[in-house]
């Protein structure tokens, strides 16, 4: 097998890998939510509209000093 | 929680805001000096020609890239983070006297860098690198403004109550990173007078890469550095001020998360569009095309979730100028990271190149996206930080108009320009000869360069305007309670 030959097997291939990578990481974005402690990513938004400092955090740092 | 109640510290924000206001003025100021420049070349001594050095389109040229780049935007992140940073950390400056003084250690650097380079590129002390013409001096100083920033960043997250980190903050982060490994690899540079043993200035200095290598580096850095600038922050700040100002949560939180690595993986790879038909590899160049092409997907990712945000809200975007201000920025983020895409093709580049065109896309992204959305984030932040509603709503609404005619103004007489420029310089008879000389494009581009530097001044006073509504807004608006500022910016007539 040349350079050439091989390279266009090495380039299919992180093809591949990299479709994987992107498909199996929007799987666990969703996968997450249903999962009986798992996180429901679309709370996460409301750290913006809800960012007084008296505000519940959506989820509270632990071993927050102020616990 | 303490017994007195504990309040976002917004000191450090304000001193930013500031600069961004006076580095804005002071940067355009100096772009619309040149468009005036190219239109008319009398321009270039119009104080005499005595002081002529100083004047003069090169002279002036990179002090205005520098200032809107690295001044007005700059100034203009760091007045967000400070603001943004707190609130969706949920955590207080005053929380940490070691970070409030790294905070104010970093503005007054800042200011002094700031300083060193306008005094240094108006002496005509440059590197000669393209974005990144300081000294050595002032580079180690930049890095150490860097530093104290990174130490801020990092040291806020470590004291933080929320546990997650919210999206805008991950685009600081990315800012922070993607901007010390450019910035530490493009500056390598030799000090002459150190090596040489005295000879010539001590802060002389020399790339540590020659030719072609040297070439490769500064574009790998100069288009990351409009990548880690110009965007990554940007979308930063609208992640935040829309959903805020508009009291809509993100269309999809899990969109933003996707395009945030889509981006950070593909943008590194693009740069290479800046060097098609140069003497680097083909490899290269074709790998620039084809990762600037599919840039547009990350870039859309974020620009479509912004603008599907505001789904069911558009009678917002009718009676708030603000707003106005944002969703024009996202559809202009849209609208250049498609044209930047196509310029990258190579059949297409082959006009492109140098040409007119190039300036015309770096200014919608710039004016449309990146300056609108700096102009929209203070807007948003001046009547919580100073507690008056921002002064004038009329106002603010002439600025955008008057600010989006001189974009429009600006783009499209440079995209005739710049169309017309490769026409003409790759006509030819049918022996070969070229048709037309240089002098000929000038003369033909005359009324376009006129338009744009009509265009600019437009932009110019919509700046002005800002900066006296925002004056106004901290000295003379009505005083509001803390439950008008939960969402839309209390504004008066």
């Amino acid at each position: 097998m040349d350079l050439y030959t091989f390279s266009a097997y090495a380039y299919f291939f992180l093809i591949v890998f990299l479709v994987v990578v992107l498909y199996s990481y929007i799987y666990h974005l969703y996968k997450n939510r249903k999962s009986a402690d798992g996180i429901d990513y679309e709370e996460y938004a409301k750290m913006a509209l809800n960012d007084d400092l008296g505000d519940t955090p959506v989820k509270l740092k632990e071993n927050d000093k102020e616990k | 929680m303490e017994n007195r109640p504990l309040e976002y510290d917004y000191t450090v924000a304000k001193m930013f805001m500031f600069m961004a206001i006076v580095l804005g003025i002071v940067g355009m100021t100096i772009g619309v000096v040149l468009a005036l420049e190219l239109a008319f070349p009398g321009v270039n001594t119009i104080l005499g020609s005595g002081v002529a050095e100083f004047t003069n389109f090169s002279r002036l040229r990179p002090l205005h890239t520098d200032a809107v780049a690295y001044g007005f935007t700059l100034s203009g992140i760091w007045a967000t983070w400070y603001y943004v940073g707190q609130r969706v950390l949920k955590v207080s400056l005053k929380e940490s006297s070691f970070l409030m003084a790294v905070a104010k250690l970093h503005f007054w650097l800042y200011v002094l860098v700031v300083a060193a380079v306008v005094v240094s590129l108006f002496a005509g002390i440059t590197t000669s690198k393209e974005y990144a013409e300081f000294e050595w001096p002032i580079d180690i100083a930049v890095v150490v403004v860097w530093v104290l920033w990174g130490v801020s960043i990092f040291g806020l997250i470590g004291i933080r109550r929320e546990k997650a980190l919210y999206i805008s903050v991950w685009y600081y982060i990315a800012t922070f990173l993607g901007v010390a490994m450019l910035y530490l690899f493009n500056n390598m540079e030799v000090p002459t007078y150190f090596v040489s043993g005295g000879i010539g200035a001590w802060y002389h200095s020399v790339s540590m890469y020659a030719g072609t290598n040297d070439a490769l580096v500064q574009w790998w850095f100069g288009h990351n550095a409009v990548a880690f600038v110009f965007t990554v922050p940007i979308i930063a700040m609208i992640y935040y001020f829309l959903p805020k100002e508009s009291g809509q949560a993100v269309y999809s939180y899990k969109l933003s998360l996707l395009a945030f690595w889509g981006l950070m993986f593909v943008y590194l790879w693009a740069g290479g569009h800046h060097l098609l038909y140069s003497t680097v590899p083909d490899w290269m160049q074709t790998m620039g095309s084809i990762f600037s092409v599919i840039l547009i997907l990350p870039s859309w990712g974020s620009a479509i979730n912004m603008l599907l945000t505001m789904k069911g809200e558009w009678q917002q975007v009718a009676n708030s100028p603000l707003i106005k201000f944002m969703v024009l920025a996202s559809t202009f983020y849209m609208f250049s990271t498609l044209e930047g895409p196509i310029q990258a093709i190579k059949s297409v580049n082959a006009i492109a190149h140098f040409t007119d065109w190039i300036v015309g896309h770096v200014h919608d992204g710039v004016l449309g996206w990146v300056a609108f959305m700096v102009i929209a984030a203070l807007y948003h932040m001046a009547p919580r930080v100073f507690k008056r509603e921002i002064y004038s709503k009329s106002l603010m609404n002439a600025q955008f108009w008057i600010q989006t005619l001189g974009v429009v103004l600006y783009f499209s007489s440079m995209w005739i320009a710049g169309i017309t420029q490769g026409m003409m310089w790759r006509a030819h008879d049918e022996f070969g000869n070229l048709a037309y000389s240089f002098i000929d494009t000038v003369t033909v581009l005359h009324p376009y360069y006129t338009i744009r530097a009509v265009g600019g001044l437009l932009y110019l006073v919509g700046m002005f305007m800002w900066a006296y509504n925002m004056y106004k807004t901290a000295t003379a608006g009505r005083a509001v309670e803390e439950a008008e500022l939960k969402n839309a910016s209390p504004m008066g007539a």
